[in-house]
């Protein structure tokens, strides 16, 4: 009963996805790209015009898009779910390159609608979200920051703040150590005339139905700026979450790969953020090395090793860098929920000594996000150990849980993508 | 462009255009009531935290952000 046989099998159309499934389908492999979005780029190319979407396109390889794994049901299995349409895949080779999701912070005021993730404000642009003449105020850590403001400004957007919680120094010798400098400093020359507050990050945010405005902390200064926008971002968290459920080793909240980068799990290979959060270059250069390694050019992978080995001392000195500081801890009151889909405040996970007593006694991480959204709060507030991941990955219908739809269903998905 | 209904009144939208982005287009800023009863709206635009999730043509716990409108689409919000 299985709908479809692929030499290789990649989850997720980002940078590292696209590199693996070029690199594989030049070699000869029948290839298929799953993503969660109907369009294939990931966060950063989505809709863009961008030189490795165009040489995916050509590459061979089939796309389809507005699906995600939900489980497998054997080694070498996937059971795939789209609006409508629900089938197994089954493959020879995987590639994993799931990306990775913002971390966010709770603070009094953060559910309120439009407190949103700064990378998930530019999807909702890029998706059509109407920006032109709002006030947005950008928050958090990392260099994603700096481009999401440049980006929302492009679009129409009043930048009226953008606060850093790392020190000036700590990032200023980043950027200009990182290779990275000409585009920081393009970056920081198209943002000149908006207020760059180092140190600085917001503790509350206020509004009735929405959010009005958002309070900033400076040192000891602290005060109210009005905003229709609080873009937040606190960097970012390696997706994981498929790789456990296939039976790979994490290390460090990241999964563990060889030079091959391959998993610890035979033939499944990882490539990009879910890796260790590193960024766009080293995703690409990781995810030309699992597609060649897939494909058993063992000789073509070794060509990439020297350049990761850069990228990956980048990855350190950025880890380094744009590290959270400890007063961030102190954000939530005892009322602010941290489990937002279930309303869980502070007050009743605190007494609890891990993440699996919370969730039984709190029903914290249990609703539909599964704890993707909390479950790195408890990690950073309490230091938990949140590693609970099964099948269905992502919450689904019944039916399409017990319903695979036929071979003809699955060419379907192929002609029309979404 | 293609006309699809956001709460009984209809709208227009170009395509491609995502059902998040309607939404924020005819003027809603809430998309659903939390189980405590707090609004809430998008918060990571890449279909993770479900805090945008709609009912679409009768279906409901629709992540608005990942899909796209089309034609005739009828969105109902607070589900």
């Amino acid at each position: 009963m299985i709908e479809s046989r692929w030499d290789v099998v990649v989850v997720g159309a980002g940078p590292a996805g696209l590199a693996a499934a070029c690199m594989a389908a030049e070699a000869g492999r029948r290839v298929v790209v799953l993503d969660e979005n109907p369009q294939p780029g990931g966060q950063i190319w989505r809709g863009e015009d961008h030189h490795w979407i165009r040489r995916f396109s050509a590459s061979g390889s089939t796309f389809r898009g507005a699906c995600t794994v939900v489980d497998q049901p054997e080694p070498g299995v996937l059971h795939v779910v789209g609006r409508n349409i629900s089938y197994h895949l089954r493959f020879k080779r995987l590639v994993i390159a799931t990306g990775a999701r913002e971390r966010f912070m709770p603070f009094p005021g953060w559910t309120l609608p439009g407190v949103v993730g700064a990378g998930g404000l530019q999807a909702l642009v890029k998706s059509g979200w109407p920006l032109a003449g709002k006030r947005v105020v950008v928050a958090g850590a990392g260099p994603l920051l700096l481009q999401a403001a440049a980006f929302f400004r492009s679009r129409g957007a009043r930048l009226t703040c953008l606060a850093e919680q790392t020190p000036l120094r700590r990032g200023l010798s980043f950027a200009l150590r990182s290779g990275k400098r000409l585009q920081a400093i393009a970056l920081l020359g198209r943002l000149c005339d908006v207020p760059y507050r180092w140190s600085c990050w917001p503790v509350r945010a206020s509004g009735q139905e929405r959010v009005e405005s958002v309070t900033l902390r400076q040192g000891d200064r602290m005060w109210t700026e009005p905003c229709d926008y609080l873009a937040c971002s606190f960097g970012l968290v390696p997706n994981t979450e498929l790789a456990q459920l296939v039976g790979c080793e994490l290390v460090d909240g990241a999964v563990r790969v060889d030079e091959q980068q391959e998993t610890t799990v035979s033939g499944v290979y990882c490539a990009g953020e879910p890796t260790g959060i590193g960024g766009v270059d080293l995703a690409l250069i990781q995810g030309q090395i699992a597609g060649c390694s897939a494909a058993g050019s063992l000789q073509r992978a070794s060509a990439f090793f020297e350049q990761r080995a850069r990228w990956i001392e980048f990855r350190a000195r950025l880890q380094a860098a744009f590290a959270l500081r400890q007063e961030l801890r102190q954000l939530p009151d005892p009322e602010t929920v941290v489990c937002r889909c279930e309303d869980v405040p502070l007050k009743e996970i605190r007494p609890h000594s891990c993440w699996r007593s919370a969730k039984l006694q709190t029903r914290c991480g249990m609703g539909p996000c599964q704890g993707r959204i909390c479950g790195p709060i408890v990690e950073f507030l309490f230091g938990w150990k949140v590693d609970s991941v099964r099948p269905p990955l992502t919450p689904v219908r019944l039916e399409q849980l017990v319903n695979r739809g036929s071979a003809a269903t699955a060419d379907r998905h192929d002609s029309h993508p979404g | 462009m293609i006309e699809i209904r956001v709460n009984g009144k209809t709208l227009k939208v170009p395509e491609g255009v995502s059902v998040a982005a309607a939404i924020a287009l005819s003027g809603h800023d809430r998309f659903r009531r939390s189980v405590a009863g707090q609004p809430r709206g998008p918060l990571c635009g890449i279909g993770v935290c479900f805090e945008c999730r709609v009912t679409v043509d009768g279906e409901p716990h629709v992540r608005s952000c990942q899909l796209l409108c089309w034609p005739g689409m009828e969105v109902c919000t607070d589900d």
